[in-house]
């Protein structure tokens, strides 16, 4: 069986939902962890990698809280599977990028996801639909409990546990949650959400595209400390900003809405009309679009349009899972048309957004 | 203004990076930036491996880093202090053991504190509750010798011995 086979597609996991999922398209929290000893993957030589993961591998193959699992070995894959497991946030581009001695370990839900021997010989990762960072914190730390007495994991009493980089040393916590703030911003809001984030220690980073360039108003807000303070004192502080966002996102739809509701529905009308007519077009394009038409979709403004429909075409319009649905090696030119193709088919029983109350 | 990594070529690519009310730059050549995989936003180390770098690379304010001699090398992986200033990165968990005086300056800019204050392996824990019933238990020894009270002091001293 191959990873694809093994895994739900989208269709089906696309439909996972979570408390907030309008706002908080996903919650999650990893831990960083190695082993005494052994040098860091990055200075390893591959006989070392292997031993990391000859003795990791199986001590997380033999936790019930894995199964079902699918464990691969990262040049098992082919550079396809790996970019389709980046898309759908399972591995970081960094995982994607290594060869013999990593590996991955990942259960049907993909609520939980071990990558090894990517920047730290371990880091094991709780993901969730929706506002779910206290679960995704219970599930890996239960996760990490269990490893511990089959592991010798590198800790002090002073640093904490040690990692590679000395920015993930103490807690080696990252808390992150996935947003979605088309309100922020329309309303040109999101540079001071972006600025009192900062101040709090959080980084708050677009999705995608490059440098600060947010495609889709996907936002990714993490912490950026991980020493000094406790897991649940970190968890405390993130929730609070994150219900402070969502409040804010929420306030930022209801005053454009009620100031300046043409333009937002002029944003989603024409949103639907590119998206259902157009016979080329690019990644990022639809990515902007699909994110109005996610809004208009909260706004109750699409019959025949769910919300997990839109996070599926937005899945399967990437360049891998795209590439992933047709034989011959696509360029450039060729995925912009079929992604046009696959657009104006799923549209095609979609009625034009019609303004809500 | 020259770039930060190489040292070498001018540097074109600026990162700010804001957190709380300090202020860090990182000044990039084209070259460095792309090979450090700066235009990745979804990969979280580049960053901060980058400040993690240059502030390695900086000497301590008003302090000479005891750990620069050429020479130390980590006696587990064999990493060098220029290792760690050209990658940002450690060798192995010992690096920190050799390391570690130079560390605290970094440590203090990058995180809320320099003493971690969150979960300790089971195991850990277990050793130090022990090493802390040891230590209350040879208080109490002395203390019984002090007070000449030797019957106790007989039991304690057992009891000790069966500890360790």
């Amino acid at each position: 069986m191959t990873i694809h086979e093994f895994l739900v597609p989208p269709s089906v996991s696309c439909q996972r939902t979570g408390p907030n999922d309008q706002i908080v398209m996903s919650s999650r929290v990893r831990l960083a962890r190695n082993l005494r000893k052994l040098p860091f993957p990055s200075w390893a030589k591959k006989p070392d990698r292997l031993r990391v993961i000859e003795t990791i591998q199986p001590a997380v193959e033999s936790l019930p809280q894995l199964d079902p699992h699918f464990a691969a070995a990262m040049d098992a894959l082919t550079p396809l599977d790996k970019q389709i497991l980046v898309e759908r946030h399972l591995i970081s581009r960094e995982h994607a990028a290594k060869g013999a001695g990593s590996g991955l370990v990942v259960n049907r839900e993909e609520s939980l996801c071990v990558m090894i021997n990517e920047e730290d010989h371990l880091r094991m990762q709780a993901l969730r639909p929706g506002l779910q960072i206290k679960a995704c914190w219970q599930a890996i730390d239960a996760l990490d409990t269990a490893l511990e007495p089959k592991l010798d994991f590198a800790f002090s009493p002073e640093l904490g546990y040690l990692t590679a980089c000395p920015t993930n040393l103490g807690t080696g916590i990252r808390v992150s949650a996935m947003l979605h703030l088309p309100g922020l911003v329309l309303a040109e809001e999101i540079t001071r959400i972006i600025n009192a984030a900062n101040k709090l220690n959080f980084a708050v980073r677009g999705l995608y595209g490059e440098g600060t360039e947010a495609l889709g108003n996907v936002f990714q807000v993490s912490n950026q400390m991980t020493l000094g303070e406790s897991e649940p004192q970190i968890i405390e502080r993130i929730s609070k900003a994150l219900n402070q966002i969502i409040e804010e996102e929420e306030n930022a739809r209801q005053a454009l809405l009620e100031k300046k509701p043409k333009t937002v529905f002029n944003h989603i009308g024409r949103a639907y009309g590119i998206l259902a007519n157009a016979h080329t077009i690019s990644s990022k394009e639809t990515m902007n679009l699909l994110s109005l038409l996610r809004l208009g979709i909260d706004l109750g403004m699409f019959k025949g349009l769910d919300r997990a429909q839109t996070d599926e075409i937005f899945l399967l319009t990437q360049p891998a899972h795209l590439q992933r649905q047709h034989t011959g090696k696509l360029g450039a030119e060729e995925r912009d048309i079929l992604r046009a193709d696959m657009l104006r088919d799923r549209l095609r029983a979609v009625q034009r957004p019609q303004v809500p109350g | 203004m020259l770039c930060n990594v190489c040292k070498q070529n001018e540097a074109k690519v600026h990162l700010t990076k804001i957190v709380g009310d300090k202020m860090q730059k990182v000044d990039l050549c084209e070259d460095c930036s792309k090979e450090k995989g700066v235009d990745d936003p979804t990969s979280y180390s580049s960053e901060d491996l980058l400040l993690g770098q240059v502030l390695a690379g900086e000497p301590a304010p008003g302090e000479s880093d005891p750990a620069t001699e050429p020479g130390v090398k980590c006696p587990t992986c064999g990493y060098t202090q220029a290792d760690f200033k050209k990658a940002g990165r450690f060798g192995c968990a010992d690096c920190y053991a050799t390391f570690g005086e130079g560390l605290e300056p970094m440590l203090k800019t990058m995180h809320k504190g320099v003493r971690h204050t969150g979960k300790s392996p089971a195991a850990f824990q277990q050793s130090r509750a022990e090493a802390q019933k040891l230590k209350l238990l040879q208080k109490r020894l002395e203390k019984a010798i002090t007070e000449e009270n030797f019957e106790e002091a007989a039991q304690l001293r057992d009891e000790i011995k069966r500890m360790k």
